[in-house]
């Protein structure tokens, strides 16, 4: 086929990259380089256009193993035993088919940590949709929503892994662009990890898993694009899930590691074989040839093109050591799955394809996976908001009435509906369900070390300044973790944004890394691996910029401090205190958004130190077992937060009494961070704790059965009976 | 009391199985693999939760022609203890070992959740243990749990008292809120409830001993050389 310009924009290749290219190979690329090279250098798989800023991450630490650049980050929690974790997104396909652009998800993340060496213990996820109150858009965006938890549910269930956490939110700019985050974490032996790279001329490639077949063919360029009217006819791009395959590849995969015989291991994932050859041949320094008429296929007549682009799920490629493949092929007998020596490892650097012996494509390994044009596309600055900053005349509804429409609001009622759907139990190691503590909790029963992990993202604060959004959502992330008493150690990092060809969107994603860089920083949890998933936009219509951290922490396994209240009589302490908060940092709130229906200013202000004081603080006072519960302030803010921990089997409520100049709406509704709710029966111990950290601790309160009242200087704000505050948090989403 | 845990391809709580025997009930525990046509010394089989073999066509239909379920089969017919698990109890009433059925649950969707069931017998190796009138929490996790039988049979049930456990919340249109059901030896028991997932504090509840102790009890008095 010859090349014409046609060609190579629908291929999403610019006249430049193509002259890089052709300057590579020292001629014209074939059809089916050219095919290599389109996927290769997509922004999926290249991350052409942050790449230059995601050097600003932080990526080392004292337990960091491996950071960035394999296929999840390892860090070393004690005992001889790491964790593998990374966060990924699958948004595109999930918009175009919910159910299995999800479940593929859930696939692809589980296989990253497999092929490290680890068996996944734990999966997050994060979500976005459109509302699904909304008149005109409400039914479509529940149809996305209970197809992506549905095939959530279904993958991971069978996988057999736990779906232990999570967050779901909601809002107009993701009614044509969901979001699907999914999180995936897993344990083993420090001298047991895999590396993806290839090694050893002559040793031999062998390809393991499902068949290859038509499915999925650029995939990951379609991830690298815009929605337009055409894209539903883009569902055949969308691969099918088998996660009863995966289940077999994981034991598989685990059990032919323990054999020794194994170099190196990649998945499949975006760009297949493609990407799997290059990347490890790249990562080694060595080159690799396959002949793909020993690829196992599904179809009949599939092209060299095809078979290299195809994105077929549940497999994987790795190198054996040569004269010991026996031992290899007879593990995945056992499992019942098909292996098949396709290659070899050679001394030249190159990816060599064959078919029917004739070569159809010889690029350097290195060039292709690593030396993809890199941009330093053109940024402004994102939206200014200073004229926003008085925020709307409105008269405020009283806080008696606006706490129960908050607690139904989709962002803040109970998430039940969903996470019922995942068994969060399986491996018996989750320490709490989800909604019972802020931070999820698996214990490694091997070392009596338990993990905590967390996912935040607030795309209403990012979009009001990118950079300080992306700093709270760090900071919120490590106070989950240390509301359950976990040391926040690591993270990883999910950036969803719109189409980075606009300055202003550039700008959103430059000032966010570099708000997420300091705060990870600042925090000492450096980012060990991640995603960037760019183009959410659908007609033009850009996302707000979303970018969702993962924060993993250590903590001894016991029993966790869990949000309800569990006793009546018992000091209320509000760590932190009351806090103060501007009109111009109340416009992002879910007061504002619920309530008000409005947007506006900047989000609630942080800062860092008094944050990291408070984490110390909250974490020692758990230690020490001074906290019978304890609930960090987030979204809805103190009403919200004293509500959730009143929603226990027991309904012990508690009354409270604020000393604060601030208007009743704003007190008790406003999203300052560095603050955590608990109760104690010793508050003078735990006053004694945060002194020390020179973090206030004022007494608001007691615990009471069965109702919640809240004063502001003795004067009554609101009162509610907890049971009927209940039904409406728990039934918003359930019908 | 040895146990021995089957392990189909897509088992995924076998470890959960093992480590509750192994580990929180201090007994001697080994893994069974699928293909096995024999279950070694084991005094009582566990078939464990999962999706045997990816379970797309109907949870159990193809678990039952594998040869360990043969092996199985022959191990129950001599009166051995065999305990299937959510999908074990699927496997169970698939292979014909136990009456009824387990169908989609009543919402159609996976349930994930703790919940409360009563011993309704304590005539059986697998409730001996139990008072009829304590509450029991274990968790369920299926999308395929509620119990289905034709009135005869149902009424058979209760007439020869092989209901071994009902939920108080049946969370999943379980025809009579049955969770778990003996054969008519009494030898072999299937039910969608976790008890492996109830076996230790940290667990948030270890009232599925009960169902472990009550094997154990059952099996003290009579050695494996008198059964045989």
């Amino acid at each position: 086929m010859t090349i014409t310009p046609d060609l190579i924009s629908q291929h999403q290749l610019t006249g430049e990259e193509y002259g890089k290219i052709v300057q590579i190979l020292g001629r014209e690329p074939s059809y089916t380089e050219l095919g290599i090279f389109s996927v290769m250098w997509s922004e999926h798989c290249s991350y052409k256009s942050s790449r230059l800023h995601l050097k600003k991450l932080p990526t080392r630490g004292k337990l960091v193993v491996q950071g960035p650049g394999e296929n999840a980050g390892i860090v070393d929690i004690g005992g001889g035993y790491v964790i593998a974790f990374k966060i990924e997104s699958h948004n595109h396909p999930s918009f175009i088919e919910p159910f299995q652009g999800a479940a593929t998800g859930v696939g692809g993340i589980l296989r990253d940590i497999f092929t490290m060496g680890a068996r996944p213990v734990a999966v997050l996820d994060s979500l976005r949709f459109g509302r699904i109150d909304d008149p005109k858009t409400g039914a479509r965006n529940r149809r996305i929503l209970s197809g992506v938890v549905a095939g959530i549910a279904h993958y991971g269930n069978c996988f057999g892994v736990p779906t232990v956490g999570g967050e779901c939110l909601f809002e107009p700019c993701y009614d044509g662009n969901p979001l699907v985050n999914v999180f995936a974490l897993g344990v083993c032996k420090k001298e047991d990890v895999f590396y993806a790279k290839a090694a050893g001329v002559g040793n031999p490639v062998i390809y393991v898993g499902a068949r290859t077949g038509r499915d999925g063919i650029h995939g990951a360029s379609m991830a690298s694009a815009e929605f337009t009217e055409e894209s539903k006819q883009k569902r055949p791009n969308v691969q099918v899930g088998d996660p009863f395959m995966e289940k077999l590849l994981l034991e598989a995969c685990l059990e032919a590691m323990a054999t020794g015989a194994i170099v190196g291991i990649q998945d499949m994932g975006a760009a297949g074989l493609t990407c799997s050859t290059c990347e490890m041949g790249s990562r080694g320094e060595v080159g690799i040839e396959i002949e793909l008429d020993r690829v196992p296929q599904r179809e009949t007549g599939m092209t060299p093109y095809e078979i290299m682009l195809s994105e077929s799920q549940e497999r994987m490629l790795l190198v054996a050591d040569k004269g010991r493949e026996a031992e290899v092929f007879r593990v995945f007998k056992k499992w019942g799955l098909e292996a098949a020596g396709i290659g070899e490892v050679t001394g030249d650097g190159k990816l060599r394809v064959r078919h029917h012996g004739q070569v159809v494509a010889e690029i350097p390994n290195r060039e292709l996976a690593d030396e993809a044009p890199l941009y330093h596309r053109p940024y402004t600055q994102s939206r200014s908001t200073g004229s926003l900053a008085a925020g709307p005349s409105h008269v405020a509804p009283g806080v008696q009435a606006a706490l129960p429409q908050l607690l139904s609001a989709p962002d803040i009622c109970s998430k039940r509906c969903i996470w019922e759907q995942y068994d969060f139990q399986v491996r018996t190691n989750t320490l709490t369900r989800p909604e019972q503590t802020d931070a999820a909790i698996v214990r490694i029963k091997e070392t009596g070390v338990s993990v905590a992990m967390s996912l935040d993202g607030n795309g209403r604060y990012c979009y009001l300044s990118p950079r300080e959004g992306a700093q709270l959502a760090v900071a919120e992330c490590c106070r989950n973790l240390s509301t359950c008493g976990a040391e926040p150690v690591a993270a990883t990092n999910c950036l969803n944004f719109g189409n980075p060809e606009r300055p202003e969107i550039m700008a959103q994603l430059v000032e966010a890394i570099e708000g997420m860089s300091g705060a990870c920083r600042f925090f000492d949890t450096p980012i060990t691996g991640g995603n960037v998933s760019l183009y959410n936009e659908t007609l033009g219509e850009g996302i707000y910029p979303t970018p969702v951290i993962g924060i993993v922490g250590l903590m001894k396994t016991a029993a966790p401090v869990t949000i309800p209240f569990k006793n009546p009589g018992r000091s209320v302490v509000l760590l932190g205190g009351p806090g103060t908060c501007e009109e111009a940092r109340f416009g992002g709130t879910q007061y504002a958004k619920e309530i008000l229906k409005q947007l506006w200013g900047l989000p609630p202000a942080l800062d860092l130190d008094r944050e990291k004081r408070v984490q110390s603080a909250i974490r020692e006072i758990v230690a020490e077992g001074l906290a019978e519960s304890a609930h960090d302030l987030s979204d809805g803010g103190l009403a919200v937060a004293l509500a959730e921990c009143s929603f226990g089997p027991t309904e012990i409520g508690a009354q409270i009494d604020l000393v604060s100049d601030l208007r009743p709406e704003v007190l008790a509704f406003h999203e300052a961070p560095s603050r955590v709710l608990i109760s104690t029966a010793n508050p003078i111990k735990v006053a004694a704790i945060a002194e020390k950290y020179g973090v206030e601790s004022p007494v608001v309160g007691i615990t009471i059965e069965k109702e919640i009242e809240i004063r502001q200087r003795s004067v009554t704000l609101g009162t509610w009976e907890i049971a009927t505050l209940k039904v409406d948090w728990e039934r918003a989403m359930a019908t | 009391m040895r146990f021995g845990v089957i392990v189909f391809p897509g088992s995924n709580c076998d470890h959960d199985a093992f480590y509750a025997v192994g580990n929180n009930l201090g007994q001697p525990v080994e893994y069974i693999w699928h293909d096995s046509e024999t279950l070694g010394n084991a005094d009582a089989i566990i078939l464990p939760g999962g999706f045997a073999y990816g379970d797309y066509l109907r949870c159990g239909a193809i678990a039952k022609f594998s040869p360990v379920m043969q092996a199985v089969r022959r191990f129950a017919a001599d009166g051995g203890l065999v305990l299937g698990i959510c999908n074990g109890f699927q496997i169970l009433v698939e292979a014909g070992l136990l009456p009824g059925a387990l169908i989609r649950n009543r919402g159609l969707k996976f349930i994930c959740r703790e919940l409360r069931l009563r011993a309704a017998t304590r005539n059986s190796p697998f409730t001996l243990a139990a008072q009829t009138d304590r509450i029991l929490r274990m968790p369920i996790a299926h999308g395929e749990g509620c119990y289905f039988a034709d009135e005869r049979t149902l009424d058979q049930l209760e007439d020869e008292d092989r209901i071994a456990y009902r939920y108080i919340d049946n969370p999943n249109g379980s025809l009579r809120g049955i969770a778990g059901v003996l054969n008519r030896e009494r030898n072999v028991m299937g039910m969608m409830p976790h008890p492996e997932r109830a076996t230790e504090p940290l667990m948030g509840s270890s009232d599925g001993l009960v169902v472990f102790h009550s094997m154990l009890m059952a099996h003290a008095p009579a050695p494996a050389a008198v059964r045989a």
